[in-house]
């Protein structure tokens, strides 16, 4: 009974934050705003050489190193990242080198398109060939974690964390990723980083209300963590299950995962570069993440 | 407490390694029936069914009564040692490097008499003894006299122990520990008194219980391998391919579904992946390695052994698509065979019926136990065979196979086993 009410007051979420969602579109298409120049663009790229801004790479390496998600074993399977040789300067192909690679949407570090979860499969651009490209571009709010998360790998992010963040650095700007930064991508043994036990796994994400939260009050563009998944490593056992996958893509949001080098992001003031590969209907993709960050 | 054989000296590396010789190969087709027997561990004979004489060596026709009705029936190999002599010279390089060599002629029971290897277990002609048929390092059919009474093994004969691969003292792979075969296997290489063994392990993150008790045992040593990735098979083949003797193939993917309980193709290739692209990868990375140190005595690298399934012989649907990647590597592991046969090393396939594991939880019983599997594996490296078939399934199907495999298909395809 509890439960259905549960499920009718998410369905109720859900509609109220895509009206909203489509209210910010809107403003984002607004007309009036000043245009850039050329020239505004090359002083971009004269203070990435100067020294102005920089960049920070926050992807992981794709390798057959690298961990994928672990589901059970009668379960439909991601494949991790392969790499096969076509030629390499030799009977196969006299003058170039070549691969053939192959691996799951979710692979490394990766983009989560609103379709990948069934609360967002019905969505209009939920796919990573229709994702709006003016999303590909955003500032990033980072919310450093990482103390907690090494204290208690199931650490959960909550709407109080959130909070005390924005008092410090004011609200998080709607159509902004929302990065959870943990270290956890440090860890570079992948048993340390997959941390697996006979009850699942253990890693930090946020909890169902922060998800809530995020979406509906500050309607955010994504959620980003530097773990394997968007959410944490028990949130098959929370209500709803995966909470971030859920209300999130329901409200057409985003994940991005396994990110790295969040530690050499301000609080505020990046902006995050994130497009996914064009795959017809693509439920994700891996792609090359960057932030470009102000100062040296 | 197993018992380590004494590591031989190390080798002087100045000296060039040995290049493998092997025994005459050439056999006539229906000579190849005796191989055909001695590969499942079996001393057949042809018999005549219409006059009932038992004959050697193998022809077209009965040399009695010219039937061409002739079958090949297993012997119990009973008979005598007529007469025996030791070779001190011979023009063939094998047995040149090998001499002296003990041989004998043997008049059998069933009427024949035959030219045999004597076990050193072989008192002087006249006497009583067995014959055994065994495959020689060329893969053909030889027969071995061993002492009537008793089961001497062959590798307690110093020349014979070539006929087989005992792991005793031996450097070994088993290429995925984390399956309760790969462990038993383990387990039972340690018994056999194996001087080394690598233990493969994927994806190490998960966890699998009884790996740890294996990473305890002082001959073990837990590697990184992933035969899904051609780079982590060839850098285990870089680190160690010089080193390993035998090889053992226990990865092994299994899934229960047939054609339509599974929508897609992605468990399929996965299957196909470990099970037909896994033994692909590892044959490309190790084989040319254990060719190069096939004779390289004394501790040379001498087998691979592949864990198939009965189901590669015909495809039970209930599981088919693992069944169609059995297969595969089957048909793979002959080309492998053939490659190594050339280098005088064996490759054993072992086809088991329904494993008692999580995969083959809801199929009857019997079903093979991991360590019955393993023990057998290691009864096939001390002896002198190509093919197992371990359990009552196992030779229920190879049977069924033997006599007539279009019946075969057709019983298996009704899930009937």
């Amino acid at each position: 009974m509890k439960a259905a009410k549960n499920a009718r007051s998410r369905k109720k979420t859900l509609s109220r934050t895509m009206r909203k969602k489509s209210r910010v579109t809107e403003r984002h298409a607004k007309k009036g705003a000043p245009v850039p120049s050329a020239n505004d663009l090359h002083a971009v790229l004269r203070a990435a050489a100067t020294g102005g801004i920089h960049l920070v790479d926050l992807t992981q390496t794709l390798s057959s190193d690298f961990p994928p998600i672990v589901l059970p074993p009668e379960m439909g399977q991601s494949r991790p990242f392969r790499m096969e040789e076509i030629s390499r300067y030799d009977e196969r192909g006299p003058a170039w080198y070549w691969n053939n690679v192959s691996f799951g949407e979710h692979t490394g570090t990766h983009f989560d398109a609103p379709i990948h979860w069934i609360s967002g499969r019905d969505l209009p651009h939920n796919t990573t060939d229709t994702v709006p490209i003016g999303h590909f571009i955003a500032p990033a709010c980072v919310i450093d974690c990482s103390t907690e998360a090494k204290k208690d790998a199931d650490f959960l992010l909550t709407v109080e964390r959130i909070k005390a963040w924005e008092k410090q650095h004011g609200r998080v700007p709607a159509l902004s990723w929302v990065l959870m930064r943990t270290d956890w991508s440090k860890r570079i043994d992948p048993v340390a980083y997959q941390n697996l036990d006979a009850t699942g796994q253990h890693t930090p994400g946020p909890d169902p209300d922060c998800v809530r939260f995020l979406v509906e009050e500050r309607d955010v563009l994504g959620f980003g963590t530097e773990t394997i998944g968007t959410d944490a490593g028990q949130a098959a056992h929370f209500s709803p299950p995966y909470p971030c996958h859920y209300y999130m893509h329901g409200a057409g949001k985003y994940g991005l995962q396994c990110l790295c080098n969040l530690d050499r992001l301000p609080a505020t003031g990046a902006l995050i570069v994130a497009a996914p590969l064009k795959i017809r209907r693509g439920s994700g993709s891996p792609l090359r993440v960057f932030a470009i960050v102000p100062g040296r | 407490m197993p018992e380590r054989a004494a590591r031989p000296q190390p080798k002087n590396p100045i000296l060039r390694t040995r290049q493998p010789t092997l025994p005459p190969a050439s056999r006539s087709r229906v000579a190849l029936g005796l191989t055909a027997a001695a590969a499942r561990g079996c001393f057949a004979l042809q018999v005549c069914r219409d006059c009932g004489a038992v004959q050697y060596p193998p022809r077209e026709v009965c040399g009695a009564c010219l039937s061409h009705r002739l079958i090949w029936r297993p012997q119990d190999g009973k008979g005598a040692l007529i007469t025996e002599t030791t070779l001190r010279t011979a023009q063939e390089l094998y047995f040149r490097e090998r001499l002296p060599w003990r041989v004998g002629i043997v008049r059998l029971d069933a009427g024949v008499n035959l030219i045999a290897y004597l076990h050193a277990g072989v008192g002087a002609a006249p006497c009583r003894v067995r014959v055994e048929a065994a495959l020689d390092r060329a893969g053909q059919a030889a027969f071995v006299a061993i002492p009537e009474k008793g089961r001497p093994d062959l590798s307690d004969d110093p020349k014979l122990r070539e006929f087989t691969c005992d792991p005793r003292g031996r450097k070994i792979l088993v290429t995925d520990g984390k399956t309760s075969v790969g462990q038993a296997i383990v387990q039972a290489l340690v018994k056999a008194g194996a001087d080394k063994i690598w233990i493969g392990e994927a994806e190490p993150w998960k966890k699998i219980s009884g790996l740890e008790a294996l990473r305890a045992l002082p001959q073990a040593t837990v590697i990184p391998l992933d035969v899904t990735d051609g780079g982590s098979v060839q850098e285990l083949a870089g680190e160690i391919g010089g080193k390993v003797d035998i090889l053992i193939n226990t990865a092994d993917y299994h899934r229960t579904f047939s054609i339509n309980s599974r929508r897609g193709v992605e468990t399929a290739q996965l299957e196909m992946d470990v099970n037909y692209f896994g033994l692909l990868r590892l044959s490309q990375a190790f084989a040319p390695m254990l060719k190069a140190r096939a004779a390289d005595q004394p501790s040379n690298a001498i087998a691979w052994v592949n864990l198939l399934s009965i189901f590669a012989l015909a495809n039970y649907s209930p599981h088919g698509t693992y069944s169609a990647s059995k297969a595969a590597a089957f048909s793979l592991s002959q080309a492998l065979r053939a490659e190594l046969r050339a280098a005088g090393l064996r490759v054993i396939n072992i086809f088991p019926g329904p494993i008692d594991d999580e995969w083959d939880q809801l199929e009857m019983p019997p079903k093979l136990s991991p360590a019955s599997l393993a023990t057998a594996t290691v009864e096939a490296l001390k002896g002198s065979v190509e093919d197992v078939y371990p359990g009552d399934v196992a030779q229920d199907w190879v049977a069924r196979h033997l006599d007539n495999p279009k019946a075969l298909e057709r019983e298996a395809g009704e899930g009937a086993r």
